[in-house]
Order: C-alpha cells, then sequence, then structure tokens
C-alpha cells in the first residue's frame, strides 16, 4: 500500500495552473496582502490561494469597494502597491469608484480581475464586461493576460508602472480558462518598457536656477504637495525650511509632509484654506511648488492665482507642469530627489524676507481658523481638535468626503508624514472607513482613527464585519450632523437656504448597529461626555464606533466661493 | 490650429482605443486617424490631423501622450518639412456618355479609373488633402455616390531645409 502511494505521488507531475503562476508571481512581489472578493471568472485563483503555502493573508471585505479604499489606504500609508482581486462583471465594475480614485490621488495598485473564458469573449457571457475599455481613462495602465505565458512578465510590469514615477493604479484582467488551465512554460525573462521611463533626478541646472530665484525673492513660498510624501522628501524639506527660514503652505493631500505645529506652517491652503496661506500665494514673489499638481481646489480662479510669483514647480509627471499655471522654473523629478538637489546646492537662502515672515506671522496671529463653540453642544470642529489634543501620539487618521474632511484637514495638525489619509481628487464618499481597515493592515502597531461623516459611512459601513472578524483596533468616529453635511452647506451659501435632499434625520441606531457586528458602540451628545470619554475610547486595544452628534448648522470657513480667486475669501475673522 | 501628430506605438491591443479616448478625455478634436505597421515586428505607427487651441494645449497633448506606456515616440510634423499623402475613392454617377469627360478632369491629378460600371465610375486618388478636396469638387457636378478617404499619413523628408526656408515646405503654413 504504502508503495504504492509512494508511486502514486511520484508519477503524478506537478502541474501548476495559470492561476498558481499568478500566486507564485505575487509572491515574488513581495506581496503580504490583498483585498479580495470571490467570484465565478476567479474561481481558480481562489482555489490556488487555498492551495498555496504562501504567508500573505487574504483579506475578505464585505463589498468589492471596500476592498479596493482598503488597498488604497494601505497603499498611501505603507508606501507600496496595494492588491485587489475581484471577479468579472459586477465584481470588477464595483472597483470602478476605487480605480478611479487612486487614479487621481496617484496610489499604487494592481488590480486584479477575474474575466470570462477566452473562448467566450464578447459574446456577452455571463458576466462579461469590457473592464479593459472602462478602465483604460481611469488607470495608469491595463492588460488582458492572452496566455499563462505571460503571467510572470505582466505582473512584474504591473507592479513597476504602478510604483514608480508618479504612481497608479494598474488593471489586469485574467481569462477564467488561462488561470484554470495547466500552464507549463512561463516567460521569465525581465521586462523591457521602452515607452515608460519616468525621470527621477532632476536637471541640476533647473535646481540651480531655483536656487538663483530664492536668493534673489523677498516673498519666497513653499507649497507642498503628495509628491513630497511619496518621495520621502519630508526630512529634506524640514532642513532646507530650517535653514532659509522660507515659509510651508500645503496642499489637502500634502499635509504631513511639513510639521503642522511649525512656526513656518501656514495651514492648508485653497477653498478652505487659512487665510495666511491664501494671502501668501497671491502676495508670494516666488512660488515653489513641490510635488503638487495645482488642482482647481487649491487655485480657485486662475486670475488671481499667485499673479505676482515666479512659478517653480517641481514634478515627476511632467504633463502637470504648466498645465494649469504658467510655469518659470519647471523641474521634472521625484520630489525627494529634487529637494536632496536642491539642500547640496543651495548655499544662500533669500537676501532680505524679514518683512515677509514678519506679515505672515502677523497674520497667523491676526486671522486664526475659528468657530463657535456653545457651552454644551459639540461642533465637528471643536471634537475633532479635542482628539487631536487627546492623541498626540500622531495617530493615522483617515476621513471621509465632506465637510468633517475639511475640518480634519484644517484642525489635525500632522506633525509626521503618512499619517493622513483621505479622497482629494475624486473626492470619494464611502473611502475613509475601508481605507483606514486598510491602513491598520499596513501598521497593526499604529493607531487609525476613521473621522467620517454620517451619510458617506452608510456608504460602506458593511466594511463592519471586516473588523469584527480580525479584530481589528480602528476607531471609528462618526461626526454626526444628520446631514449630507457639504452640499447643505453649499445649499445654504448658494441656493437660498432650500435644503433639498441634505437633511437626513432618518438613520440607523449607529451603536446598536456597532453591536449588532460584536463591536463597542458608543453615543455622545455633550462637550463633558466627549472630553471625559475620548481619551479611554481612542486608545482601545479594540475597535470602537463613536456616535458624536454635532451641531448640524456649521459651515466650514473660511472658504473661497466657487469662482473666485483665492484672495477672495469669506468667513474669515479678526481674531 | 491644425497639426499632424505621429505617433510610433506597442501594437497591444486597446491601443487606438487608449489613444483616442485620450484625446476626446482632454478635447482634442480629430479630423482623421490613420494606423498601420512598420518595418519592425509588433510596433506600428498612426498618423493623426488634430485640431488644437494653442501652444498649451498642443503640449498638453503630447505630455498627455507620452505618458501612455505603449507610445514609443510622438513627433509633431507640423513645423517641419514633410512628404505626406492621403488616398481617397471616389464612386460617380456616370454612363458611357460623361467617361471620356471625366477622364479629362482626373488627368491633371494623376488620379485613376480603377472600376466602371454601366452607371457609375470610381477613381482613386493620392495626395494632399486639398488636392483630393479640389478633385472631389469638381466631380460633385456628375453625383458622387460614395466616397472613402484613408485619412492623412506622412513623414519628414529626409533633407530638413533651414529652418527660414522651412515655411514652403509644410503643409499647414
Ligand atoms: C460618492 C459620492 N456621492 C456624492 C458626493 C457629493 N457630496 C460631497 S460631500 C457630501 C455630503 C457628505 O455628507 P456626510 O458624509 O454626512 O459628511 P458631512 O459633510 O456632513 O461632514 C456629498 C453628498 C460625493 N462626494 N461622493
Amino acid at each position: 500500500m504504502k508503495l504504492q502511494a509512494e508511486t502514486k505521488t511520484k508519477s503524478q507531475p506537478v502541474t501548476k495552473t495559470g492561476a498558481d503562476i499568478l500566486i507564485e508571481s505575487l509572491v515574488e512581489q513581495q506581496v503580504d496582502t490583498i483585498f479580495g472578493y470571490p467570484g465565478g471568472a476567479v474561481l481558480p485563483i481562489y482555489d490556488a490561494l487555498y492551495r498555496s503555502d504562501a504567508e500573505f493573508q487574504h483579506i475578505l471585505t464585505r463589498h468589492e469597494q471596500g476592498a479596493i479604499h482598503a488597498a488604497e489606504g494601505y497603499a498611501r500609508v505603507r508606501r507600496k502597491a496595494g492588491v485587489v482581486l475581484a471577479t468579472s462583471g459586477p465584481g470588477a465594475t464595483n472597483l470602478v469608484t476605487g480605480i478611479a480614485d487612486a487614479m487621481m490621488d496617484s496610489l499604487p495598485l494592481v488590480v486584479l480581475t477575474g474575466q470570462v473564458a477566452t473562448t467566450v469573449t464578447g459574446t456577452d457571457a455571463f458576466q462579461e464586461a469590457d473592464i479593459m475599455g472602462i478602465t483604460t481613462p481611469i488607470t495608469k495602465h491595463n492588460y488582458q493576460i492572452q496566455s499563462a505565458y505571460e503571467i510572470p512578465k505582466i505582473i512584474k510590469e504591473a507592479f513597476h508602472i504602478a510604483s514608480t514615477g508618479r504612481p497608479g493604479p494598474v488593471v489586469v484582467d485574467i481569462p477564467k480558462d488561462i488561470s484554470a488551465n495547466p500552464c507549463f512554460e512561463t516567460d521569465q525573462s525581465p521586462f523591457h518598457l521602452p515607452g515608460y521611463q519616468p525621470t527621477f533626478n532632476p536637471n541640476p541646472l533647473q535646481i540651480k536656477k531655483l536656487s538663483e530665484a530664492v536668493k534673489q525673492a523677498k516673498k519666497p513660498l513653499i507649497l507642498t504637495g503628495a509628491g513630497v510624501l511619496h518621495g520621502a522628501g519630508s526630512e529634506t524639506l524640514l532642513e532646507i525650511v530650517e535653514e532659509f527660514k522660507i515659509p510651508v503652505t500645503s496642499t489637502l493631500l500634502g499635509l504631513g509632509a511639513f510639521p503642522g505645529d511649525h512656526e513656518l506652517f501656514l495651514g492648508m491652503a485653497g477653498m478652505h484654506g487659512t487665510y495666511t496661506s491664501n494671502m501668501a500665494i497671491t502676495d508670494c514673489d516666488l512660488l515653489i511648488n513641490v510635488g503638487a499638481r495645482f488642482d482647481d481646489r487649491l487655485t480657485g480662479n486662475l486670475e488671481h492665482f499667485a499673479k505676482n510669483a515666479v512659478v517653480a514647480h517641481i514634478d515627476i509627471d511632467p504633463a502637470e507642469i504648466g498645465k494649469n499655471v504658467h510655469t518659470h522654473i519647471p523641474i521634472v523629478s521625484d520630489a525627494g530627489a529634487a529637494l536632496k538637489e536642491w539642500k547640496r546646492q543651495m548655499k544662500e537662502g533669500p537676501q532680505d524676507h524679514s518683512a515677509w515672515l514678519e506679515e505672515l506671522h502677523y497674520n497667523k496671529q491676526a486671522y486664526p481658523l475659528w468657530f463657535n463653540s456653545p457651552k454644551e453642544e459639540m461642533v465637528a470642529q471643536w471634537a475633532i481638535k479635542t482628539i487631536h489634543d487627546v492623541t498626540k501620539g500622531d495617530p493615522i487618521v483617515t476621513t471621509d468626503v465632506g465637510q468633517h474632511q475639511m475640518w480634519a484637514a484644517q484642525y489635525f495638525q500632522f506633525r509626521k508624514p503618512d499619517r493622513w489619509v483621505t479622497s482629494g481628487g475624486l473626492g470619494t464618499m464611502g473611502f475613509g472607513f475601508p481605507a483606514a481597515i486598510g491602513c491598520q493592515l499596513a501598521k497593526p502597531e499604529e493607531r487609525v482613527i476613521a473621522l467620517v461623516g454620517d451619510g458617506g459611512f452608510q456608504m460602506t459601513l458593511q466594511e463592519l464585519s471586516v473588523l469584527q472578524e480580525r479584530n481589528l483596533p480602528v476607531k471609528i468616529v462618526i461626526l454626526n450632523n444628520q446631514a449630507l453635511g457639504m452640499v447643505r452647506q453649499w445649499q445654504e451659501e448658494f441656493y437660498e437656504e432650500r435644503y433639498s435632499e441634505s437633511l437626513v434625520a432618518c438613520q440607523p441606531d449607529f451603536v446598536k448597529l456597532a453591536e449588532a457586528y460584536s463591536i463597542k458602540g458608543v453615543k455622545i451628545e455633550s462637550k463633558a461626555d466627549f472630553e471625559n470619554q475620548i481619551g479611554e475610547l481612542m486608545s482601545s486595544d479594540e475597535p470602537v464606533l463613536v456616535d458624536a452628534r454635532v451641531i448640524q448648522q456649521e459651515n466650514v470657513f473660511p472658504m473661497v466661493p466657487p469662482g473666485r480667486g483665492i484672495n477672495d475669501m469669506v468667513g474669515v475673522k479678526p481674531k | 490650429m491644425k497639426r499632424i501628430i505621429t505617433l510610433v506605438v506597442q501594437n497591444r491591443s486597446g491601443v487606438l482605443n487608449r489613444i483616442t479616448g485620450l484625446m476626446q478625455k482632454r478635447q482634442f478634436n480629430i479630423e482623421s486617424i490613420s494606423v498601420g505597421r512598420t518595418e519592425k515586428e509588433g510596433i506600428s505607427k498612426m498618423t493623426f490631423v488634430v485640431d488644437v487651441e494653442d501652444h498649451r494645449k498642443l503640449e498638453q497633448l503630447t505630455k498627455q501622450l507620452h505618458k501612455q506606456i505603449d507610445v514609443l515616440k510622438i513627433t509633431d510634423l507640423s513645423d517641419k518639412a514633410i512628404v505626406a499623402r492621403e488616398l481617397a475613392l471616389i464612386k460617380i454617377v456616370s454612363n458611357a456618355s460623361v467617361r471620356n469627360e471625366v477622364q479629362g478632369i482626373i488627368e491633371p491629378f494623376r488620379a485613376a479609373v480603377i472600376d466602371v460600371s454601366k452607371d457609375s465610375l470610381s477613381v482613386q486618388v493620392t495626395g494632399k488633402s486639398e488636392k483630393i478636396e479640389a478633385l472631389i469638387e469638381l466631380l460633385r457636378p456628375y453625383g458622387i455616390k460614395d466616397i472613402a478617404r484613408t485619412g492623412l499619413t506622412a513623414f519628414s523628408r529626409g533633407q530638413q531645409p533651414q529652418a527660414a526656408e522651412l515655411t514652403q515646405y509644410s503643409l499647414l503654413k
């Protein structure tokens, strides 16, 4: 018997399927986490996962959108490609929002989608969707695998493209027969991408021009974008700023690239930026954009943007330079590399900019951010500030989209990079909570807080199951104003208070909802209770959901009304 | 302004869709496209005639095209001395009585009759787009039944004249 069994194992050749090859390729890329959801077209891949003894974990979210936002959060704080796996048709189309979001915010993702078998492609087969066609405009690149032979090479290319240059999502579409069938030979040759050669290092001559411009500037200003984070340039930036005393403002996504509590930090700029930052952009004579893309939420009406300034723009994507704002000193480079070269070259800072620093310092004191704070009831700004104050340990904060997002950007001072995860370019409601799951898995040691609105949370709250299942200690704080707050604010300001479909009094009992998932839920209605409880809640080892009841009528200020220049702000209050 | 842009691309599935989609998304108006293989295996060449507003937009277009992984090379031929040709097939109403007359019209265009039937006649012409348009206008009175045009294809001349002389060679100036 024994002998027979032995011969049997021997005589059976180990035939690998395309799916096995795929898993091996992922292991080779040092993938440690996959976010996914199974279905017909990926059954062979899920079977290979089951059989594989690879080390990585698969996180079963409860909706594909949850999977991809989690992968985005993971990618953002780990600075490495997030991996997503979903089935064909509806599985793949459920990813579309997240793919577009990652494209806008330059997040590296490798998105694996199942596809119907090649034998029925193009016949409107069950669960067939043209995901290549659908995702072409919202991916950095996409592939449909034509044979298992090319899997290793395409996976290598996909990871390379996703995570180098300006990062972005890459979709790899895998027909079911290719993943299911045995595969005897694969292409192990190194990849060759002649059409993809991103510039990494700056042209030193351009940096020289920048250093010259700094020397001459009387009113220099640095604007940081997410490029500083992608390029790991924060330390160099801080060194430059401290040595040459150049003030710093930031985009929404660039927060944390420079310490938020630094005396030379002016706060975020743009639609809900600080008065000091927006006026600094308006008045500066040298604007040094490091890794931001001059998005319209930052610039406001371009006719009034940085009109007095020589503009230097460091960007790894040449297409961003000169796209919206005329640029005098273009520098195509990784932001980190450019900052290093700049620091190496710059011997002298601005010759005479003390008046500028004084002016900005005065503005910071005279026109700070402000909010009304009644005695007992909470406003969201106060709640966010309080969370900031009690979690001095610099947690990772994710947000959803809306008023609470802007308030978090305003009142949570990020001192370190990669602590701030928000959907900027696409403004995707439903992002914040699953993104926090991804962050927690990427950084198990860190404290992760999801600040969400009652509207957005309800878009992806099914992922509470993941917290329950994995006991992930994510802290969810719902800033519950019983409204789609940002919509309500615009209706108040620009539509004569016609609150069309934005006041949502009907909502679930969030505490019971949490409890339904065996998660601790707490409803807090007063400042006193919040102050008493929040510290402990935020430092718990378990997942926690806080339903923080905040006043509905609050608006995000200051604000640049749409179409106006960023110097034209409403809601600025002198101290 | 009209520009002639050629792209050398990897001949992967979806590449045409990628390029035209990009142009549509960024609101560039495509006047014509022609695509064909090159002397190298797996490499194709596309020739676009596009209408762009100004130089800034043009720069955006070429930069965005550069970002496409499958695009190997982009050349804006508009300011170069080039050889550019388009081919058109024109089917007109005709009977025996007008055939000679038509022959006389097309001869200076070095066009050829490539198909004749009882009541129609097909002409093939190659040249710059203006030449083709001129011939179409001359044939229009006979009654045009059908037209098929390839769109422009082009490359730069072997020898490039000095900048000062360029305009006379350039197609668009
Ligand atoms: C998927 C999606 N749908 C709609 C919007 C438009 N939108 C922007 S903010 C907002 C309101 C968000 O309300 P809530 O989540 O309660 O947050 P709040 O503004 O009250 O803080 C809406 C509907 C969006 N950004 N994303």
